[in-house]
């Protein structure tokens, strides 16, 4: 177990230059995670057009680090895809952290460097906190006929 | 590796480190730093000892049996008792109730005490800065008989508005319910005066003293404190064991939180009766190696001794608080200087989140805390949705200290 395990390149840059960070204006899924054992916060913003194409993504909150990178590679993976893609992705990035599973770099992108995160299992919350917040808003959204949806998440 | 020691009051660091087996340990590779004590302490070899010697040569239960290691077995575990009853000064061993830790012992007081005592419209008073085992019992309180909780005026270095809080007094108010240390801010309240002013209006006052008593010599009945709660686990003992400590009379009236075995003195198919203190109060096998554990802790506080450890963890706090106060952008918590002050320090470095910091410095081989510290009111009131918190004992050393220095100087340049 390395530092680097956990604090990969990637991440640190994700971490220090955020992609997809501030409010999303023409956002019609709205979230907010939170993770009330050490209190990181992930507000998310989607705009899912008609066709189900995911057109924008954007994030913001406070937390560690690996909340915050783990968010960026999220808004990033998902943006310009479609639901189905979309829900691809998240599934592919859960059972890498939560399963062990091996990842698939061209499907996880950037993802695929939160893996070392599993060495450090009390920081493995931090990195699915986004994710498990994406994933409960596209059941929403999917429930909602395309009504505007916000949602509030919270780990137990 | 050996990790040089070095002390400035009069402590033997060297010889007590090596009555520690866990300090020799390795972490990453690196020698243990064992910063977490507010959390819980390391456990000297005596105590250690204490556990073996129970288990291997008279473990058996106590109060019932006939035989010679039950015989035994009860002496000790009364002996125990006493130990700790003589080591805060208690009035009577009886007046020690072995609990499973503070936090039952809060919740005994709470359930035994207020049901009794508290009605609706009655206020009990407490401080923001309470751990949450000093707080939830009485929200739950509260929601049960009507009552409000009432917070008294503080800073946000922990220091009570003792006349704000005289104040505070009237004919409703039943209790009065505060930490003797702060476990974020190492803040140690002014109890005595706490305690007098709640008993010119007849008030009685429940101490959290999880997080003194482990570091101050203290003594129930100088305090005046109606019910002292604290922990085994933070002063050397083992986990599972801890201490309600109770004015005879308030103890005598109060209603047990558990039913069943040795607290009875007739079982009747519709009905009982209660036995006698301490018993009461201790339903079911207790934790018999805890207590005994406990007393084996006690015992090694006092070789050392309690003005010793005091004054040493006095002089590391400054040193602490002198070194990391000296660092760039890192923020520390509570009184700036150790007066009145215990060796908890709480902190941010820069922009960095404490679970970051809490990452790297566990790299070192440093153990802190990282996290809202069960005092999530606190926190809000800090503004912060954590903190790292290092907090010291009798055995650690400036050199550790050293290392927590450098340790959080890295984190900060990693993140930078």
């Amino acid at each position: 177990m390395t530092l680097e395990d956990l604090y990969r390149e990637v991440i640190m840059d994700h971490y220090r230059r955020p992609r997809n960070r501030g409010a999303l204006a023409d956002a019609n899924v709205v979230m907010e995670g939170v993770n009330p054992l050490c209190g990181d916060e992930i507000k998310l913003w989607l705009s899912i057009d008609d066709a189900g194409l995911i057109t924008g993504a954007a994030f913001d909150g406070h937390g560690c680090s690996i909340s915050q990178s783990s968010a960026s590679i999220m808004t990033a993976a998902v943006v310009g895809k479609p639901l189905a893609d979309a829900h691809a992705v998240i599934a592919g990035f859960r059972s890498m952290m939560l399963e062990g599973e091996t990842p698939d770099e061209a499907l996880l992108g950037d993802g695929v460097a939160l893996e070392g995160v599993r060495k450090f299992p009390v920081r493995i919350k931090c990195a699915v906190l986004s994710w498990n917040t994406l994933q409960l808003g596209l059941d929403e959204h999917a429930t909602a006929g395309g009504q505007r949806v916000e949602l509030h998440h919270s780990e137990s | 590796m050996a990790v040089p020691t070095s002390t400035a009051a009069g402590l033997d660091a060297a010889a007590i480190r090596a009555d520690f087996p866990v300090l020799a340990e390795q972490v990453h590779e690196r020698p243990l730093v064992y910063l977490d004590n507010a959390a819980t302490s390391q456990k000297p070899r005596a105590v250690i000892d204490a556990l073996h010697t129970y288990y291997e040569t008279y473990n058996a239960n106590i109060h019932r049996g006939l035989h010679a290691l039950s015989e035994r077995a009860t002496a000790e575990y009364e002996a125990a008792r006493a130990r700790v009853a003589s080591f805060i000064n208690a009035a009577h061993p009886h007046e020690v109730i072995f609990t499973r830790g503070t936090t039952e012992a809060i919740n005994l007081v709470a359930r035994g005490w207020g049901d009794e005592n508290v009605s609706e419209g009655d206020e009990i008073l407490l401080t923001e800065m309470e751990h949450h085992s000093n707080l939830v019992p009485w929200q739950m309180l509260a929601k049960r008989r009507g009552a409000q909780l009432r917070y008294i005026p503080m800073d946000v270095e922990g220091r009570i508005d003792l006349e704000a809080y005289a104040r505070m007094f009237g004919p409703r108010t039943r209790l009065v319910a505060v930490t003797h240390m702060s476990n974020v801010l190492g803040t140690i309240t002014p109890a005595a005066e706490i305690v007098e002013i709640a008993h010119t209006h007849h008030v009685p006052v429940l101490l959290d003293a999880a997080q003194s008593i482990p570091h101050l010599p203290v003594d129930v009945q100088a305090l005046g404190a109606d019910f002292v709660a604290f922990s085994g686990h933070k002063m050397l003992g083992p986990t599972g064991i801890g201490v309600l400590y109770g004015r005879e009379s308030l103890l005598d009236a109060m209603e047990p939180l558990f039913g069943g075995g040795s607290m009875i003195r007739v079982v009747e198919l519709h009905q009982s009766t209660w036995t006698g203190l301490p018993e009461k109060l201790e339903g079911g096998t207790p934790n018999i190696a805890g207590a005994i554990g406990l007393g084996a802790a006690v015992d090694y506080l006092d070789r050392v001794g309690m003005p010793n450890i005091t004054a040493h963890e006095h002089a590391l706090t400054e040193y602490a608080l002198n070194l990391l106060g000296d660092l760039e952008g890192v923020c520390v918590f509570g009184p700036p200087d150790a007066t009145d002050r215990g060796g908890v320090i709480s902190f941010y470095v820069g922009d960095v989140h404490p679970h970051d910091v809490g990452t790297l410095l566990d790299a070192d081989g440093i153990a802190v805390r990282a996290g809202h510290h069960c005092a999530q009111p606190l926190m809000r009131k800090l503004g912060v949705a954590a903190t790292a918190r290092a907090s010291l004992y009798l055995y650690n050393t400036e050199y550790e200290v050293d290392c927590l220095a450098e340790g959080i100087t890295r984190a900060k340049s990693f993140f930078a």
